[in-house]
């Protein structure tokens, strides 16, 4: 390990490990995952996985959670999405090609993709 | 590219969790989650302590913040798949409130947690402490950053202006101690970092160490900088192995950052730390003897002036803090002295921590804000008194503190009102007694430990505690004499205004402040040869009350003494002149049947 030379250096270093803490801190956008026996058997989690990638490439900060049931296991697996103040926004039928999709357009560009929306709910 | 962790599961590795079984629940943690295929999701880890030490072993869950409380291997496989799979909490393993036994899954919801306020603790419980990084992720090293930019009497300045005052006891304002040292002729100083935490039941140094120890590494930089040292060392007693060992990990990683070692940040600044382990005497808490013990001459006091900041370690200025005072250094420089000195009272600043112990349901290390009451600290961090006793006095400040009573419960805790009412602050401990504790067994069990930990040096301590240790035992043995407690009183006076050092002139507290407060139970002793809490055993009788004795024999069989009689299914007898008041019978009986008098 070279040694810090200066105060920026300890700052791009603290960056880097922060990243690695991050399920610690929080962030404004929270992803939940419905991940009760249904969302599993509907391949809950290689979705997570599909999203971990996504948002480790295109280096987005998020914090991803899992829950139980959802309660509409029919549409599983189910992905929520909650950014601030806006309603939480649920997802159905996320398979892992829908991720970039839904990344892109509602992280990063701010548009829900109403095609694939099944709820909202506002708290 | 480091891996993104959906949940980290924190164990506590504190000696109490660790003795509980933290260490196999660690182990069945990273089985189970190497077996469902969850380690790149899922990262384990051990923590220090997060002070909710009395219900272990603890695990928290974040980000969820899910406090599990004696969670044990066996409970793994059912957590990792609710919980860590499906995100489900499992009931039985939550806090449970004492009140209503209703079950409370996030810390942060846990009275015990919602009342504290965690500045020095801030890392302890949350980072990995064998870990700079980590530390590094969460602002650590920032605040040696900020204060190299600013000149030393500047930083000096900040911590004036903070308000902070040694959390070793004395309270002493730090910012003015660094000013003198800084101040003090000569090219050649050293800093002290005090870790030498010696008072029975007390752990807060200790936990602080070993859950965070790079924060008393950043604050000593800082403070080296700010008074041109170049040479500091940590005193910890070697009883404390984790500490030791923590820290030294601490040491070598900093120095491989360059944040230890010559030319700090690139700044110039050179300053590096030294571990001095201590043989684990109790007046080497004291500055003076503590700088003997480093020099490696035996660790007796010596008379003030000249303070450590003229003549020091060697001769030279030495600045010496508690190992809490270090901790606070960071924080103040990050988030300033005026953010600082709001929190507290008027001459009391920022927060305190306490091990609370004895009977109280929740022991463990707290962190609240100067100025709470002893209610507050007691009855809702603390969750009140265990088994639903009453309570009857709070010692503060270790066996040098002095007992407060019920009627002082509202009492804010700072350094002027403990010492009005005749205790101190002391570096932090808090033992709870409840309507089962003797007073005068207590003073007596204080005196017996200070009597074996003075250094002997100087005639008062060495013979004054020996004398009222004497006069103590008479009274609790039932010779007691009235004449005693003027004796006692003036005694306890003397050693206290004439005594050499810290441990002779706080000693006697535990003395003056019972006889101030419970002055009827001393009374009690003496005129009717009783002991009201029923502990001093020659003043106390066992009797069974024949119509609640159904004659099970339980208290026969396991009578050491042979003292107990009766037929089986009759009443039995204690013959009094062979029952020595061990107290058995009274522990086996199931049925109240025998009554202490």
């Amino acid at each position: 390990m070279p040694k810090l030379k200066s105060l920026e250096e300890l700052q791009h270093l603290r960056e880097r490990f922060q990243r690695e803490i991050k399920a610690r801190t929080q962030t404004s956008t929270t992803i939940t995952l419905g991940m009760g026996t249904c969302g599993i058997a509907a391949g809950a989690r290689e979705v997570m996985r599909a999203i971990f990638d996504e948002l480790e490439r295109r280096d987005i900060d998020a914090r991803v959670t899992t829950v139980g049931c959802i309660g509409m296991c029919s549409k599983e697996p189910l992905v929520d999405i909650q950014q601030s103040d806006e309603p939480r926004v649920t997802y159905g039928n996320v398979m892992p090609d829908r991720v970039p999709r839904i990344i892109e357009e509602h992280l990063i560009k701010g548009n829900v993709v109403e095609e694939w929306v099944v709820g909202r709910v506002t708290i | 590219m480091a891996k993104r962790d959906r949940a980290d599961v924190l164990v506590c590795g504190c000696p109490a969790c660790t003795e509980a079984g933290a260490p196999e629940l660690l182990h069945a943690l990273q089985e189970e989650v190497k077996q469902r295929g969850l380690e790149d999701e899922v990262r384990v880890m051990e923590t220090g302590s997060r002070g909710f030490c009395a219900t272990g072993p603890i695990m928290i869950i974040q980000p969820e913040g899910i406090l599990y409380c004696q969670v044990h291997a066996a409970d793994v496989p059912e957590l990792v798949g609710e919980t860590l799979v499906k995100g489900r909490i499992v009931e039985r393993l939550t806090y449970k409130e004492l009140a209503t036994h209703k079950s409370v899954p996030y810390y942060e919801d846990i009275p015990f947690y919602s009342k504290q306020l965690r500045i020095v603790l801030r890392n302890c419980g949350l980072i990995d402490p064998h870990s700079i990084e980590e530390y590094i992720a969460v602002g650590g090293y920032s605040a040696p950053g900020k204060a190299l930019s600013l000149t030393p009497e500047d930083v000096i300045e900040e911590v004036k202006k903070s308000g902070l005052r040694g959390r070793g006891g004395a309270g002493f304002p730090t910012g003015l101690k660094w000013e003198y040292t800084r101040k003090a002729l000569g090219d050649v100083k050293y800093i002290v970092a005090n870790g030498d935490e010696g008072d029975p039941g007390a752990f807060m140094d200790r936990s602080l160490m070993e859950g965070d120890p790079h924060s008393i590494l950043e604050g000593m930089t800082i403070g080296a900088y700010a008074m041109g040292v170049h040479q500091g060392f940590i005193y910890v007693r070697d009883e404390y192995p984790l500490a030791v060992r923590n820290l030294g990990i601490a040491i070598e990683q900093a120095r491989e950052y360059g944040l230890l070692g010559q030319d700090i940040l690139g700044s110039g600044f050179d300053f590096d730390v030294r571990i001095v382990r201590g043989a684990g005497a109790f007046v080497c808490g004291e500055e003076t003897a503590l700088m003997a013990s480093i020099e490696g001459r035996a660790g007796n006091p010596r008379p003030r002036p000249p303070f450590p900041a003229q003549s020091g370690l060697w001769g030279k200025p030495t600045n010496i803090n508690n190992i809490k005072s270090w901790a606070n250094i960071p924080v103040i420089i990050n988030r300033g002295s005026d953010w600082f000195s709001q929190i507290g009272t008027e001459t009391s600043k920022g927060t305190m921590i306490f091990s609370l112990v004895g009977k109280i349901n929740n022991t463990g290390l707290v962190e609240v804000p100067m100025g709470i009451t002893l209610r507050e600290l007691i009855y809702e961090v603390g969750g009140g008194i265990a088994g639903h006793k009453q309570f009857k006095a709070v010692q503060t400040g270790g066996p040098s503190g002095g007992c407060i009573p019920a009627h002082l419960l509202d009492l804010p805790v700072d350094y002027e009102h403990l010492t009005e009412a005749g205790s101190i602050m002391g570096s932090g401990g808090m033992i709870v007694m409840d309507e089962h504790t003797c007073m005068v067994d207590i003073a007596r069990y204080f005196l017996d430990f200070l009597k074996d930990e003075s250094c002997g040096k100087c005639t008062p301590c060495r013979e004054g505690i020996k004398l009222m240790l004497h006069i103590l035992t008479e009274i609790s043995e039932g010779r007691g004499k009235l004449a005693d407690l003027e004796v006692l009183e003036s005694l306890a006076w003397m050693v206290k205004n004439v005594s050499l050092c810290g441990l002779g002139q706080t000693a006697p507290n535990p003395v003056l402040s019972t006889l101030r407060y419970f002055r009827d139970e001393y009374e009690a002793h003496i005129v009717d040869q009783k002991c009201p809490a029923h502990v001093c055993r020659a003043l106390i009788s066992y009797h069974i009350i024949p119509d609640k004795c159904p004659g099970c024999g339980l208290c026969l069989r396991d009578c050491p003494q042979g003292a107990i009689s009766g037929e089986k299914k009759e009443p039995h007898v204690i013959d009094q002149e062979l029952c020595t008041h061990c107290g058995i019978c009274y522990d086996v009986c199931n049925l109240d049947a025998i009554q202490v008098e």
